[in-house]
């Protein structure tokens, strides 16, 4: 595909890692933000090609394995209990809740639907019109906008019987509550390239300014990894803390006003709760009071306990980038991704699922 | 590109696939574009000269001196 296979190139990629081989002068941190990312690394062979001196830690950016374990109970309780036409994207639908999944649920006779996109939701209610139907809309600043799509689509026809169970998740902050862990070892940032194509880049200067570390905003194929990767070096290397654009033939300085504009309407920042990482000020959105018809949360009294963590998954340590995958005990024995004891392994932004898929440390 | 009387959508090309798309957040792209769609929403256009960058910079930044032929490296186009 066009704009796609060429940054696939495997003669360019052995220039751009002796490059980076020829660049580096000693160790370096860097953490791609991104779960799109650390796919990238791995499946195609990156993360064992770089120096020695080169650590690639891997970030928390895999939408569904930071949404709160309640959250899923909730989208559990409101399938099972209240009858709706529960519907979300696929891998959120084998996170483990508490108890079991959606796709359990789904085994169970609940009507729980995938979608590719959260405005087909809205056509399902018009659809149904004597059914309630709740789209479970989870995601960073990228999906934020089609999310919000929905509620303005669903206002604006009149539509009563849809609503969404909200988990946004925000990057900058989460960059910055990354930064500020004591266990912190990370020199430099790729900042995830599709959520800077909504928001764009303003907002890493001020934290590439105070916390003295370069951010390069990178894409997703391999050339766009390794240049990204090459980026951060170059600046450390020339003691630099500045905010690069490797990605601009998507990602322009000032985002997509237009998707801005749509998630203002509908939403408004909140603190937000990441799963295995704990709560992070002012990092998600909450559906704002003109919407409140729209929010399931508060269309459905929906309390529900919250239950304890699988004790065996140490999946707030990988996402904080403190260990790795192979570090668990668990990974690829009693945690697979038929059988996930966490998030990560589940989701194809997932760190644990990239190891198990691509690393070639379990034998498939 | 057709409007089905609710909002702007278009059909867009993914490889070998067709899918419909919505242009509300990208009123400006048109017939002909690469455009990237996240969950059916079309959130950004390709901008063509940026896109050749990442072909260049290593040339750019000095550092090749011994790969004189970068066009091997250019997207071909189409």
């Amino acid at each position: 595909m066009k704009y796609m296979s060429e940054y696939r190139d495997p003669e360019l990629a052995k220039k751009y890692l002796e490059e980076i081989k020829n660049t580096v002068s000693r160790p370096w941190s860097i953490m791609e933000v991104c779960g799109g990312q650390t796919h990238s690394l791995v499946k195609n062979g990156i993360i064992d090609m770089l120096p020695d001196s080169v650590t690639m830690i891997h970030g928390p950016g895999c939408p569904v394995c930071v949404t709160p374990l309640n959250l899923i109970d909730k989208a559990i309780y409101l399938a099972e209990e209240k009858d709706v036409i529960l519907c979300s994207f696929g891998d959120m639908l084998r996170v483990p809740g508490s108890k079991k999944n959606l796709l359990e649920v789904k085994a169970e006779g609940a009507d729980v639907r995938i979608l590719y996109s959260p405005l087909e939701a809205v056509k399902i209610a018009e659809d149904n019109p004597d059914r309630e139907v709740v789209f479970f809309a989870v995601g960073f600043e990228t999906t934020a906008p089609a999310n919000a799509l929905s509620v303005v689509h669903a206002h604006r026809r009149g539509v009563k019987n849809y609503s969404i169970l909200a988990s946004h998740v925000l990057v900058p902050p989460a960059i910055k509550a990354v930064i500020d862990d004591e266990e912190s070892t990370i020199d430099g940032f790729l900042a995830a390239g599709h959520v800077c194509t909504i928001m764009g880049n303003s907002e890493y200067h001020p934290i590439s300014a105070e916390f003295k570390v370069p951010i390069v905003v990178t894409g997703f194929e391999p050339l766009d990894v390794l240049q990204g990767i090459l980026m951060v070096i170059r600046q450390l290397e020339q003691s630099k803390s500045e905010v690069e654009n490797q990605y601009a033939r998507i990602v322009r300085e000032d985002g997509n006003p237009d998707a801005q504009k749509v998630i203002n309407e509908v939403f408004e920042i909140r603190n937000q709760m990441w799963r295995g990482i704990g709560e992070i000020p002012e990092s998600g959105y909450a559906v704002r009071e003109k919407y409140a018809a729209f929010d399931a949360t508060k269309k459905y009294d929906v309390t529900i306990e919250e239950a304890p963590e699988n004790p065996d998954c140490i999946s707030g340590l990988i996402m904080k980038g403190i260990k790795k995958p192979f570090e668990c005990t668990q990974f690829g024995k009693k945690c697979k991704p038929t059988n996930p004891l966490g998030a990560p392994m589940v989701s194809s932004e997932g760190a644990c699922a990239a190891y198990y898929h691509f690393s070639g440390l379990v034998e498939a | 590109m057709q409007y089905d009387g609710r909002v702007r959508m278009a059909t867009v090309l993914f490889g070998g696939i067709t899918k419909e798309a919505s242009l509300e957040m990208l009123p400006d792209a048109g017939i002909d574009d690469y455009v990237l769609v996240h969950v059916g929403v079309a959130i950004s256009k390709v901008d063509e000269e940026e896109a050749q960058k990442t072909f260049k910079y290593l040339e750019e930044i000095g550092e090749l001196g011994d790969l004189t032929d970068v066009d091997e490296y250019l997207p071909k186009t189409n």
